[in-house]
């Protein structure tokens, strides 16, 4: 059996309450904690970007089991903010862990995504026997347009998940993809802020994907909502997956776990993933858990999984994101600015 | 930086690659090819530090270079290694934050760049050890 062996993921300690946004732009915050559920969102410190949110997510992850890096035979990043348009943020990664020079790496790009994705192809190395371990990163420092509806969300995040077939802390019965041409939400090459269809992000996008994946997983495991202890959905804001989980028969108490947007916003590639990594600091063996990712273009990936024993010699062993949460230091809008590199100078 | 130098240095500034002599035990960061001590008797070998240590002094720097001077005020340190070895680097933490006698953890974070279209410098930087983190 395939599954997880070990998870690691980080968060910045900066935030931004979504108050200072609005008060910034004239809009109403009631309104928007109210229609997007969404308190605060994490930023960047002023030296952090994907690569060094990756590279900490990993160095976690590596810690959490003490994993010889030298038996990873893979790493795939997945972002929409990699530091470089070419030159590849898994080569800094691997570096950075030492799991050079007998492996392959590579940046993957599916919007929000592209973690999951990156999940995917491991299982495939692994099954396939080419690799021993197999790491896959979602990071991001997302971005947004100064005063873009997407500012009170777009935060700074990341989870690392090393797949394998031992030693394993969840086992992976399966997974489905559902994936279609759906322009929801672009950046154009060498743009510096993301596009998007409005109203058209949800129906035809986040909602059709993630209940087509949800529904497939599902009937390829032969599993039905109320066999899940817990349930993860890609976080662009907090109603989303509430509205995507009751639409498909989940309860709050099967996604209230995982649900962290809330109080660090949403980290694109990183949302599904840190949501999962909520999860694995709580589940008991033998809960059963289903995530469904989803990136702009537009896609979902779904997966579903068991917790094993193996969970409770590693839980303790990182910082938990409940641990990654606390303390956080405050920017009112100008260092938030400053911090965003939205202050061209 | 030239490229060729930024990444000779990327052994030491993303793992703290020093070196130890195994003739007298003397432990070298930056990396050291000879041993000051021994000579031409010194072994010369490879070591990685941990990263943990201890803050023996501190500044705030409040006017810095051109590279630098977006990011003040910020804190650079000497910092003993748990090993042994001092190194100066920047601590990521509020000016007043920062004591003497604190123990630190290596961070991973941007050091420099080239400008907007040059190479990105990343290294260790440290950070307060908080129980969360240790």
């Amino acid at each position: 059996m395939i599954g997880i062996t070990s998870y690691g993921a980080y968060i910045p300690r900066y935030r931004i309450k979504v108050e200072e946004i609005a008060r910034v732009w004239g809009d109403d915050p009631e309104h928007i904690k109210k229609g997007l559920l969404i308190y605060e969102k994490s930023v960047p410190d002023l030296d952090e970007d994907t690569a060094t949110i990756a590279v900490e997510a990993a160095r976690s992850a590596i810690y959490r089991r003490s994993i010889d890096p030298k038996e990873i035979g893979a790493i795939y990043v997945g972002s929409e903010s990699h530091p470089y348009a070419v030159k590849p943020t898994a080569t800094i990664v691997a570096e950075a862990i030492r799991a050079t020079p007998d492996l392959t790496a590579a940046d993957f790009e599916f919007a929000c995504k592209a973690g999951t994705a990156a999940i995917q192809t491991c299982m495939g190395e692994v099954a396939m026997g080419a690799i021993k371990y197999g790491m896959a990163i979602g990071a991001d420092i997302s971005q947004s347009a100064p005063g873009d509806a997407l500012e009170y969300t777009a935060a700074a995040g990341g989870a690392a998940y090393i797949i394998g077939k031992k030693n394993l802390i969840t086992e992976i019965e399966d997974t489905f993809s559902f994936t279609t041409d759906t322009p929801d939400f672009w950046r154009r090459e060498g743009e510096s802020y993301p596009m998007h269809g409005g109203r058209f992000t949800g129906e035809p996008a986040y909602f059709k994907h993630i209940i087509s994946a949800t529904k497939g997983i599902m009937k390829k495991v032969g599993t039905k909502p109320s066999d899940y202890d817990y349930v993860v959905f890609h976080q662009p804001n907090g109603k989303f997956p509430l509205r995507v989980a009751k639409t498909l028969g989940f309860s709050e108490e099967q996604i209230g776990l995982g649900l962290v947007v809330p109080m660090m916003g949403n980290t694109y590639s990183g949302s599904s993933l840190i949501g999962l990594a909520a999860i694995l600091d709580q589940a008991k063996p033998g809960s059963m858990i289903l995530m469904t990712s989803f990136g702009s273009g537009a896609g979902s990936d779904a997966f579903s999984m068991t917790v094993t024993d193996g969970i409770e010699e590693v839980r303790d062993k990182a910082p938990t994101i409940a641990e990654l949460l606390k303390n956080p230091r405050y920017l009112d809008y100008a260092l938030y600015a400053k911090h965003k590199g939205k202050i061209a100078v | 930086m030239a490229v060729p130098r930024l990444w000779r240095h990327i052994p030491t500034r993303y793992n703290l690659i020093g070196t130890e002599c195994q003739t007298c035990g003397g432990l070298y960061f930056p990396p050291r090819t000879t041993c000051p001590t021994c000579r031409r008797d010194g072994r010369i070998i490879e070591r990685k530090f941990k990263g943990t240590g201890e803050v023996v002094t501190y500044t705030t720097i409040y006017s810095a270079s051109a590279a630098f001077h977006r990011q003040t005020p910020y804190v650079l340190a000497i910092v003993k290694l748990d090993e042994g070895p001092l190194l100066t680097g920047q601590i990521v933490c509020d000016p007043d934050e920062a004591k003497i006698g604190m123990k630190v953890r290596p961070v991973f974070r941007k050091l420099g760049e080239d400008g907007p279209s040059g190479i990105i410098y990343y290294g260790t930087k440290f950070a307060p050890l908080t129980e969360a983190s240790q």
